[in-house]
């Protein structure tokens, strides 16, 4: 299930082992990106890509104005 | 909502290829005088005299900014609330913006001091011209 989350929880998300992705394209994610996040960039966002989260933690989703 | 974006407005912490950019949040100082709109301009106007800046600026309890005092209007005599004499909404910049531009921009409308809140309002610092410049982006 999805939820919008504000940057106070992604903190407490993180701390309980949850996953950060930043689905923006590999040119935004490169020059800085969230301490721990992965880049799985949307455009190419497919079941085997995502097949390197673990289904088991919860996953924080970001893109430039949306958590 | 927040996102990617607002974490680097914030001045939080980043890994990346280049997260030491150079960026206004980089660059800006936490030493301006803050003050509350009713406090007393001679008060304001004795802090301004110890700090490095030309001007206060004016916040309510959270930091959200509501005007700047510059010394210029402050009559250091004065028993009037600094808000009598604030100039109401001044330019500001996000931290995540590169110090080339914030340098830039204050050039072109003739400033010489960024102040840098978060997308919200509240002030995190403040960063002259020169530190901007200095800073400059090498890509």
């Amino acid at each position: 299930m999805a939820t919008r989350i504000w940057l106070e929880q992604l903190q407490e998300l993180i701390d309980r082992g949850a996953q950060v992705v930043e689905v923006l394209p590999e040119d935004d994610y490169a020059p800085a990106h969230l301490p721990g996040a992965v880049n799985l960039p949307l455009r190419e966002l497919d079941e085997r890509h995502a097949a390197v989260l673990d289904r088991t933690r919860p996953v924080v989703v970001y893109c430039w104005d949306s958590l | 909502m927040p996102g990617k974006v607002d974490w680097l407005a914030h001045n939080l912490p980043v890994e990346g290829e280049r997260p030491d950019a150079p960026i206004a949040g980089r660059v800006m100082r936490d030493d301006a005088v803050l003050c509350r709109p009713t406090d007393r301009i001679a008060d304001v106007h004795e802090s301004i005299e110890r700090s490095p800046y030309p001007f206060a600026l004016i916040t309510s309890d959270d930091r959200t900014l509501l005007g700047r005092a510059p010394s210029s209007a402050l009559d250091p005599a004065s028993d009037r609330p600094v808000w009598d004499v604030a100039k109401p909404g001044p330019k500001t910049f996000r931290p995540h913006v590169s110090a080339d531009k914030v340098a830039r921009v204050l050039a072109e409308k003739g400033l010489r001091w960024a102040i840098v809140t978060t997308p919200e309002g509240r002030v995190l610092g403040v960063a002259s011209r020169e530190d901007l410049v200095r800073a400059g982006d090498p890509v």
